[in-house]
């Protein structure tokens, strides 16, 4: 072997097999790598998820043949949108955009103090065991913790026998004696399906601030209280426009996760529908796929619509 | 003298580190006060116990005569200038510098203009609408001094606020710092570990090591005549004479102290104990820095840079006057 040989191996490791040959194809062609990595998924999301979605919003535009009960493909109409405007249907959608709403404020309110504590506080142990904690739930099966709170929410259940031993069955009673969101009993009252909601969602709250909270400097928080802030103003002006992403992060989940849910108020709940329960209704037994289409356009417009308030209210400007 | 900051008898434990332990100290009303140390050195603590993070674990710390163990930084007309600025990312500079008078309720025009104030004071009229994230590490640090500033505090806390500068701007701001402090009147107290910039700027100097003070006094006094080898070391680059060579020059077995621009060099032979073999030479610009190996002994002198500069391996005797020689009290 010459010394140039030498010299050269030293240099210049050798390139092993045709899997190095790829590699060092690779990293000369980095554009043709990142293609590589997105097609998979850019076929999944393009085909399989928003190809469906359209056929959704297509079928939205077609309208059922009152009498016949046919659905007329052959024109697009505005006749089903229309439909979604009757009271009863509009009653519908109102009544789920409340509930949302009402669970996306409760579950950051509860959300908030847990996620900044174990931002800010929690360390080694302390943060396994929170993480556990809250995504232990989530390992478990829905419906079995839905068909739980049933049983917790009945009327012979477990939250009741508490209030009788505490002697303050009045407040439950005067808790379901309010119209609307009251009831016979906890099980069938929207007071119930509000709190299954929260319960079920509250972990999409939870991570999403905690990791926003996670994320502001700790010395900004120092610095605003050096500067003449008590916590309360530093909470307000430097910590909560600085979570303010994660918290909307959350509420997408929580908001859009409760507009479209149909399991929850049918095991727990009044019988008044939400738009889940109609969009099942109408596609299944009743056979008014357009009406189900408009039904499941109504979630995502709302969300478009809050996702533009949030941008213009500067929700993502600390991003 | 009114002191501004007094401490006594302070100390800060977390768990078993000691990271200060009973420390006196004392800042004049107006003074500009350099807090030195290498990190983990208890200066930083120090730094957040008279803001107020931190708590004391035993000891008294005043401000303008006033206690204030319990009393939670809002409370304090004490400002910081934190080591990476903490400016608010979601303002612009105008709100950064005037979130203490938002916090005051004084009202918006009046707010803007006092920012505006601050931020020509720092050479930055002009710059409100942007945002921290575009401007450069210099322009931000000049936002959180004007930050810092604009309430008039009683005094003013830096950390390390030089350290992540480039060196030509870092003697821009060493400048701009002293002649701010000038104009204000306010006390300043610096925490750095960069011994130049401490003598440079401050009237006053303490030399922090392992949660102790070790010294304090003018940076001249702490140049010249520091009180212990840690001092010595830490500051400048002075040679540490062992008590075995002391002795044999002043009489005292004592450890004693050397400043290497304090010695002459002449080539060729002299007394026994002072000559020795040039082992190292760094040239410095103006000047040249030899390395001399005196019997075992490795001694820096700094001379004037030119022709006549011993090369290395040549035989030199070292000459310097009685008194360059400090005793340090420190030693034994």
């Amino acid at each position: 072997m010459s010394t140039a040989d030498a010299t050269a191996g030293a240099v210049l490791a050798n390139r092993r097999g045709w899997l190095g040959s790829l590699s060092d194809f690779f990293w000369r062609q980095p554009t043709l790598f990142v293609l590589l990595m997105l097609t998979p998924a850019a076929l999944w999301l393009g085909i399989v998820y928003l190809g469906s979605l359209f056929a959704l919003l297509l079928q939205s535009f077609f309208a059922i043949d009152e009498f016949s009960g046919i659905v007329d493909r052959s024109t697009l109409t505005l006749k089903t949108y229309a439909e979604l405007l009757k009271p009863q249907n509009l009653d519908i959608i109102v009544r789920t955009v409340m509930m949302a709403a009402s669970v996306t404020l409760a579950s950051a309110v509860i959300a908030f103090p847990i996620a900044y504590v174990a931002a800010r506080y929690a360390r080694g142990k302390w943060k396994a065991l929170f993480y556990l904690g809250v995504m232990l739930p989530l390992w478990s099966s829905y419906l079995v913790k839905i068909y739980a709170w049933k049983l917790i929410l009945a009327k012979e259940g477990i939250l009741n026998w508490v209030f009788a031993q505490l002697h303050l069955t009045f407040v439950l009673d005067a808790l379901l004696g309010i119209p609307v969101i009251g009831g016979n009993s906890l099980s069938i009252s929207f007071i119930g399906t509000f709190l299954v909601f929260v319960y079920v969602w509250l972990p999409y709250m939870i991570l999403p601030i905690q990791a926003a909270v996670e994320r502001v400097p700790s010395n900004l928080i120092e610095a605003s209280s050096d500067l003449g802030a008590p916590p309360l103003q530093t909470f307000r002006h430097v910590i909560f426009p600085l979570a303010l992403p994660g918290i909307i992060a959350g509420s997408i989940f929580t908001f859009s996760l409760t507009l479209g849910d149909y399991i929850i108020p049918q095991v727990i709940g009044s019988s008044r529908l939400f738009i889940g329960q109609a969009v099942y209704a109408h596609q299944g037994t009743a056979g008014n796929i357009p009406l189900a289409a408009a039904f499941t356009v109504v979630p995502i417009v709302i969300m478009g619509f809050y996702l533009w308030m949030a941008k213009r209210q500067g929700a993502f400007d600390a991003l | 003298m009114t002191a501004a900051v007094s401490l006594q008898q302070v100390s800060r434990h977390f768990g078993a580190v000691k990271a200060l332990d009973q420390i006196d100290l004392e800042v004049g009303a107006g003074e500009f006060f350099a807090m030195l140390g290498p990190s983990g050195s208890g200066k930083t603590t120090c730094l957040r116990l008279i803001a107020g993070f931190e708590q004391p674990t035993s000891g008294h710390i005043r401000i303008f005569g006033e206690a204030v163990e319990g009393v939670p930084p809002y409370r304090r007309n004490v400002n910081t200038v934190f080591q990476d600025y903490a400016l608010f990312p979601h303002m612009n500079v105008l709100e950064n510098v005037a979130y203490p008078l938002m916090l005051r309720k004084v009202d918006k025009q009046a707010r803007a203009k006092q920012a505006e104030a601050a931020l020509e004071l720092v050479k930055l009229g002009g710059y409100g609408t942007r945002r921290p994230g575009e401007l450069s590490g210099g322009q931000r640090q000049r936002v959180a001094l004007a930050r810092a500033i604009i309430n008039k505090p009683k005094v003013l806390l830096l950390d390390e606020p030089l350290g992540a500068l480039d060196l030509k701007l870092r003697e821009q701001m060493q400048e701009e710092l002293k002649a701010l402090q000038k104009t204000l009147g306010i006390t300043f107290i610096l925490v750095t570990h960069d011994q130049g910039e401490a003598l440079s700027m401050a009237d006053r100097v303490a030399v922090f090591d392992q949660g102790k003070v070790r010294q304090v006094g003018t940076p001249e006094d702490i140049y010249r005549l520091p009180n212990s080898r840690f001092v010595a070391d830490f500051v400048g680059s002075s040679n540490i004479m062992p008590p075995g060579f002391v002795e044999s020059i002043v009489g005292e077995k004592r450890w004693a102290s050397l400043r290497p621009e304090a010695i002459h060099v002449t080539t060729g032979e002299g007394a026994s104990q002072l000559s020795g073999t040039v082992v190292a030479r760094s040239y410095l610009g103006s000047t040249t820095r030899l390395a001399v190996d005196l019997d075992g002994t490795r001694i820096h002198a700094v001379v004037p840079s030119g022709d006549d500069v011993p090369g290395e391996g040549a035989r030199v005797t070292l000459g310097f006057a009685k008194d360059a020689l400090h005793l340090m009290e420190n030693e034994g």
